[in-house]
């Protein structure tokens, strides 16, 4: 059994950790290298105490379970600060991903371990916010005026902020995909169908149907894919959880892709995530959204390559293969290629400084 | 079987190829290099630690390997990697023994957060642990090594691993690593002392390594208990001096120089508290007279 394929197998069902014959070692190790330790330790709690797992793997069990609920309240934190930095400026901050999941109470967030922050902000507004995130100590990183132009010119996000007392990492996005893919995504509706968090003024997540579709395209248009297995078991439970609650959300989440242009992420996730994780997507559902896979050759080469992509890298020329194949992919979907000649031209020739970051 | 008992060339042949597989204290590494100098340098210092079969679980898997391309000849470099990644910027090669010392405290202080992790020497006598926590450049390993000398066990020169439920001190009994004039100071006072080669011109000045007695290898599975935090402070020239210590000077030094204080919120400062509690407290200066300073520890120790 492939690594991946393990580590998904747990997750899914975690009544396996009691099985005598539980390859240790490999689960422990393909789970940290994908990031998922602390989602491991939260899902065994969760059907089981740790007790029945042997004493040398349940340490790292529970050394994660320490980590990820110390970030969790790290998070929270820093959330309340941003939120105090920009409710002035009356505008609407939208949680993404990780914070979003916490903020929500979704199922993705037990146990997920968290390295920056996400929040999604109106382009008009993106001025006033990074300057209240500035004299809130947030500082921009990147400093080379290359990188600056292209995060401001070209992406959907700011250049990642830090900040500089509590080195937290914040992305300011404004829409989900750079400007320059060639995707119609129009941002503005995705703060009309944000919902609003209970009890805290001000902050959003994004509609379910749009959460999904926001987790899928960072999983299959990003140009990295390290942390592949995660989103994949991001986009799992939240379609499992979202299927229990909301019985129009399937046909809402095939509509929602065709009007924010982005069908083929979807069926991506919805033919992967199956696949690995046993997700569970209605039949009609696979039917409309296959209409949307690439051509044959294509899909035949993503289906290898992501496969190979989604294990752990130790020991495996083919998953580094791989990766490098779709980071070349991601770059592609990103810009067209006069630009992405003239992207990757300038950053080969440059003199790499020390980030000071 | 311990490392020592292993037949000739079988050291070689795991370091190259399947790995070796040594048990460090609570935790397993698996660890792989070609270079020659980790190879006799890890046969010295680990002789005593118990070598475990293959199918038992191993913690970290780790390689201090050269580069591919012309750095493996030219300037040759060494890499330490943490499961096949380079886990920071390369060393000279000749440094390639000391940096897998520093990345086997880098595996444990970033991932074993079952512990509140402390950088401090910790030696034990008669079940009570003498924590010495210390920033770099206060003679800690000296110390530690000084009183090793004198038949304190080691539990570790450089992190003291402290239990949360229970706040008992964890051995991970590990080569101690002396910097520059210690090296000498230390060959003159413990003769006996195993030391292997100086590698001149890390980040940290020359580097040697003192291989840890047998007997505290041996004894690595069991814990101690608190007895004594004691701040060490070297100054050339300067008069023995142990001065009491508030407790809550301790518990703040203690904090400064824990790894991961930050991972355990209420749970980190309870069991620091335990171990403040259940310590007697000092500030200890010294200017190299070490005879006289273990004498000092050894009256501490009876009183």
């Amino acid at each position: 059994m492939s690594a991946s394929a393990l580590v998904a197998g747990v997750l899914r069902e975690p009544a396996q950790l009691r099985d005598s014959g539980m390859p240790w070692e490999a689960l422990i190790r393909a789970a940290r290298e994908a990031d998922l330790l602390g989602t491991l330790a939260a899902r065994a709690q969760a059907c089981a105490s740790l007790d029945c797992i042997p004493p040398a793997p349940r340490a790292h069990l529970v050394a994660a379970g320490h980590r990820y609920r110390a970030q969790q309240a790290a998070v929270r934190r820093e959330i309340g600060e941003i939120t105090r930095a920009l409710q002035h400026l009356d505008v609407p901050v939208v949680l993404l991903k990780g914070a979003a999941y916490l903020l929500a109470e979704l199922p993705p967030a037990r146990g997920r371990f968290f390295s920056d922050i996400d929040i999604l902000v109106p382009k008009a507004r993106l001025p006033d916010v990074e300057s209240a995130l500035m004299l809130a100590g947030f500082a921009t990183t990147h400093l080379h005026p290359y990188d600056q132009r292209y995060y401001r010119r070209w992406m959907h996000e700011l250049p990642p902020m830090r900040h500089v007392k509590r080195s937290s990492l914040l992305d300011v996005h404004h829409t989900l995909v750079p400007e320059t893919a060639q995707v119609a995504l129009d941002a503005g509706a995705l703060f009309r169908a944000a919902i609003p968090l209970a009890g805290m003024p001000g902050l959003f997540v994004l509609s379910p149907a749009d959460m999904v579709l926001h987790s899928a395209t960072h999983l299959f248009h990003n140009e990295e894919l390290s942390h592949g297995l995660r989103d994949l078991v991001d986009i799992d439970a939240l379609l499992d959880h979202f299927t229990h609650g909301h019985g129009e959300f399937w046909p809402a989440l095939v509509q929602r892709a065709a009007e924010l242009d982005l069908q083929r992420p979807l069926y991506y996730a919805l033919r992967f995530a199956p696949r690995l994780l046993g997700t569970r997507v209605p039949g009609d559902v696979a039917a409309s959204v296959a209409r949307h896979a690439p051509p044959a050759v294509i899909g035949f080469l993503m289906d290898r390559l992501l496969a190979a992509a989604l294990e752990p890298a130790y020991g495996r020329a083919s998953t580094r293969w791989a990766r490098r194949a779709l980071y070349v992919r991601g770059h592609w979907l990103k810009m067209p290629l006069p630009l992405l000649a003239w992207h990757l031209g300038v950053k080969a020739l440059r003199r790499e400084e020390p980030s000071p970051a | 079987m311990i490392l020592r008992e292993l037949p000739p060339g079988e050291l070689r042949r795991r370091l190259a190829g399947s790995g070796l597989r040594l048990r460090i204290g609570p935790v397993v590494a698996e660890i792989l290099s070609s270079f020659r100098t980790v190879e006799t340098a890890v046969a010295l210092h680990y002789a005593g630690h118990e070598v475990v079969p293959d199918s038992d679980f191993a913690d970290f898997h780790v390689a201090v390997e050269p580069p591919p391309g012309v750095r493996r000849w030219v300037a040759p470099q060494a890499y330490f990697k943490f499961d096949d990644r380079s886990a920071f910027l390369p060393l000279p090669a000749a440094q390639a023994f000391p940096l897998l010392e520093w990345g086997l405290n880098w595996c444990v202080s970033v991932h074993c957060h079952q512990y509140l992790i402390v950088h401090a020497a910790v030696v034990e006598r008669g079940g009570r642990a003498l924590v010495l926590p210390a920033p770099p450049g206060s003679g800690k390993s000296t110390l530690c090594a000084a009183l090793v000398a004198r038949g304190w066990r080691l539990l570790s020169d450089e992190l003291a691993l402290v239990d949360l439920s229970g706040a008992t001190l964890t051995p991970m009994p590990r080569p101690i690593s002396l910097k520059n004039r210690s090296i000498d100071v230390i060959r003159t006072f413990w003769p006996e002392a195993r030391i292997g080669a100086v590698v001149p011109d890390t980040l940290k000045g020359s580097v040697a390594h003192v291989r840890p007695p047998i007997d505290s290898v041996r004894r690595a599975q069991e814990p101690a208990t608190p007895g004594w935090i004691v701040l060490p402070r070297f100054e050339a020239g300067a008069a023995t001096e142990l001065r009491p210590l508030s407790k809550c000077d301790a518990f703040m030094r203690l904090v400064d120089s824990a790894f991961n204080y930050n991972v355990h919120g209420r749970a980190g400062f309870a069991a620091l508290a335990e171990v403040v509690d259940a310590s007697v407290c000092h500030t200890f200066a010294y200017g190299g007279a070490l005879d006289e300073a273990a004498t000092v520890f050894d009256d501490l120790a009876k009183a």
